[in-house]
């Protein structure tokens, strides 16, 4: 049975464009999932609103998927062959997206992809699309803000400490940063691995401490980016630049207990409340957002994956709207021949189906003062550094300045 | 890289964190090494514990470690249902060995889902004063969000041997583990020893909970990390020792904190894993097991 659906009564009469999805609403990753899919309900709503697309409602039919890359292939067939959905969309993450490739493939089907890490690398499939906007060479574009901010500095620093995860991202995330090391001349002076199990972590704090570094890069999970950054106040850490690739400082939870402690630290976004990043819509819609957030027991602010969630749908109505059209090759060819306004900006895909030119943040802390979430719903406690063109703010170096 | 400072706070982080290991293994030390109920669930009740702290410093502003200590009765109550189930389903019928450990996994799942359904998926931590202070003796940096979780685990350990060796129960406990039907025989019902036994393990991860969630971050599936690390110190310890398990504790705390500093941490679970492989190979009942 699909869970839920959502049309505008004023197109009742017409047959539904019905969009189809697996999303993680129980399991692991159901946070972010939940988050997901109250964005492409909102999405629903205002487009119904206005009539729907092509003058015919939108339903959305959705499974949980559990967070278990297992139930995708059975709950895709199922869309597909007795829902009869016009689109299929991703669930939230790569896991989610890999074993629902090789379907699209096979089905020839248009398919928007919601937050999944290098999907189309081995299958090189031109009909995907994939909304997180991580660039072309997403383990490159991840951390390019880090080093092109490090490399600017006078005198530019010299050695770097490389941390991170025993695990996928944060392997993933840590080889694009020593290509840039590489690219940029800098001298590894630590490059360290922690099991994922790891609960204290001044030892490893005070180890990159021993090798004095200019700078830290970490690649880590939400526990440990927590355990890092707390030991990296007890233990005193006087490096130039501390951060880059933390999973978990996106959310309110993490940034509400960490509070002021987070000043100083650098760390990737894909959005973040700054004058710079004033996109249309965007406001509207994260007030809406996180006036349901709390009822909903998702993250209050909204700033993840919800407005990226909201913008992968938003990119195919268009494209059905600018074809119209419900055919899959010929959306598909129009999204990947076009620009679209959403949400989150002007979005563009390159031939794999990546955005076009990566815009992963750089963004400081500064500013943060206790642990209230409002702060964060404002502007100027996350100081955008990279790139150029949406810069908010001056970086605050170095790092070791924030700790006395 | 080597340097006596680094090799001194190594030596203290490990300390630190081993008195913590030990708050969370003694519970099993019971179960497992005394009672032999192998009581997989055993790092989930201690999530429990976590998640109790955080909604009594949410809601009330209550202190974590007060949160563990106050509810350590509400947690034994808990302990007492639990032993119960167990008995009347597995133990009485003499199935507890495989499908003992099914209900465990049971319990283990069942403690998850509720902590998901009540919490969600998202990280928990805890705010109070001392979390992020520290304070230093010469060179060696000392953290209060360690200190204390060390402080209290020496607390319990202390408390439980002395309640193991100068009480009529406590007595009764180890009499159980060694031969039940010869306590039969004294007039004591060693159903209802092993039951407060069992309680006791479970009260203690009201505690060992508080402490969790005053050193990191917590989420409802985050015991299955401890699961393995917890089972090796008990055995590393010797079966039943609760001396052992503390000894055991603090060692693989050091050789973690020492290697992670020295030796890069990814190498932390092996080298804790090869001492307990090389001290079953020499003395397979563990340091301090007769």
């Amino acid at each position: 049975m699909a869970l839920g659906a959502a049309w505008a009564p004023a197109a009742q009469a017409a047959d539904p464009i019905k969009i189809g999805f697996g999303m993680a609403l129980t399991g692991a990753l159901a946070g972010n999932g939940k988050a997901a899919l109250m964005s492409m309900q909102m999405w629903a709503e205002d487009v119904n609103k206005k009539g729907g697309l092509l003058g015919r409602p939108v339903e959305l039919v959705y499974y949980d998927d559990q967070t278990k890359p297992a139930a995708v292939p059975g709950i895709y067939t199922k869309l597909l062959d007795v829902d009869k959905v016009n689109f299929v969309v991703s669930g939230y993450g790569t896991n989610v997206i890999a074993p629902l490739m090789p379907i699209a493939v096979e089905r020839n089907l248009l398919l928007m992809g919601l937050f999944g890490m290098a999907n189309n690398e081995k299958t090189k499939y031109k009909n995907y699309f994939q909304i997180m906007p991580s660039g072309p060479e997403p383990a490159l574009g991840w951390s390019q803000g880090f080093f092109e901010v490090a490399a600017k500095q006078q005198p530019k620093p010299q050695t770097i400490a490389l941390v991170g995860a025993d695990a996928e991202y944060p392997h993933n995330a840590l080889a694009g940063a020593r290509e840039h090391v590489k690219h940029y001349g800098f001298k590894v002076v630590y490059d360290g691995k922690y099991p994922p199990s790891t609960v204290d972590y001044t030892p490893i704090v005070r180890a990159i401490k021993a090798t004095n570094p200019d700078l830290v890069y970490v690649a880590s999970y939400p526990p440990d980016t927590a355990g890092i950054i707390q030991a990296v106040h007890e233990v005193g850490l006087p490096v130039k630049m501390f951060g880059g690739g933390m999973v978990g400082l996106q959310f309110a939870a993490l940034q509400t207990k960490l509070g002021p402690k987070l000043n100083g630290v650098m760390n990737y976004e894909f959005y973040v409340p700054e004058p710079t990043l004033s996109f249309p819509g965007i406001n509207e819609f994260l007030a809406r957002y996180q006036a349901q957030a709390e009822k909903a027991g998702v993250d209050p602010l909204g700033h993840y994956i919800p407005p990226f969630a909201y913008a992968y749908v938003q990119v195919l109505g268009q494209a059905v709207e600018a074809t119209k059209s419900v055919d899959q090759k010929k959306v598909a060819d129009y999204i990947r021949a076009n620009e679209f306004n959403t949400i989150v900006g002007k979005v563009r895909f390159a031939p794999n189906g990546e955005w076009a030119k990566s815009r992963v943040l750089m963004v400081q802390f500064q500013n943060v003062k206790g642990s209230d979430v409002a702060q964060f719903k404002k502007a100027g406690t996350r100081v955008v550094l990279y790139p150029e063109e949406s810069k908010s703010g001056t970086l605050i170096y170095p790092f070791s300045k924030v700790l006395k | 890289m080597f340097s006596l400072d680094l090799l001194l706070n190594a030596i203290v982080a490990g300390i630190l964190i081993g008195g913590f290991y030990a708050a969370v293994s003694l519970g099993i030390s019971v179960s497992f090494g005394l009672l032999d109920v192998v009581n997989i669930a055993h790092p989930s009740f201690v999530i429990l514990g976590s998640y109790t702290a955080y909604a009594m410093n949410r809601f009330f502003g209550f202190d974590p470690l007060l949160t563990g200590l106050l509810f350590t009765p509400i947690f034994y109550a808990l302990g007492v249902v639990v032993y119960r189930l167990y008995y009347l389903g597995f133990e009485r019928k003499g199935e507890e060995s495989l499908r003992g450990l099914v209900f465990f996994f049971g319990v283990l799942f069942i403690v998850e889902v509720a902590l998901l359904l009540a919490y969600g998926v998202d990280y928990r931590m805890i705010e109070a004063g001392y979390v992020g202070q520290s304070f230093h003796i010469g060179v060696v940096g000392i953290a209060f969000r360690l200190l204390l979780p060390c402080l209290v685990g020496l607390m319990i350990t202390v408390a439980l041997h002395l309640f193991l060796s100068k009480t009529f129960y406590g007595r009764a406990i180890k009499a159980v583990s060694q031969d039940s039907q010869a306590l039969r025989l004294m007039g004591v019902n060693p159903v209802k020893i092993k039951r407060i036994a069992f309680a006791l393990s479970i009260a203690t991860a009201s505690l060992a909970g508080a402490l969790l969630i005053l050193i990191g971050p917590v989420e409802p599936s985050i015991g299955r990390e401890y699961i393995g690390r917890v089972f090796a110190i008990v055995v590393l310890g010797g079966m039943g020792s609760i001396s052992g398990t503390l000894a055991a504790s603090v060692i693989l705390g050091v050789v973690e904190s020492l290697t992670a500093t020295f030796s890069g941490p990814s190498w932390a679970p092996a080298v804790s894993f090869g001492i307990l492989l090389v001290v079953l190979a020499v003395r397979p009942a563990g340091l301090f097991g007769r």
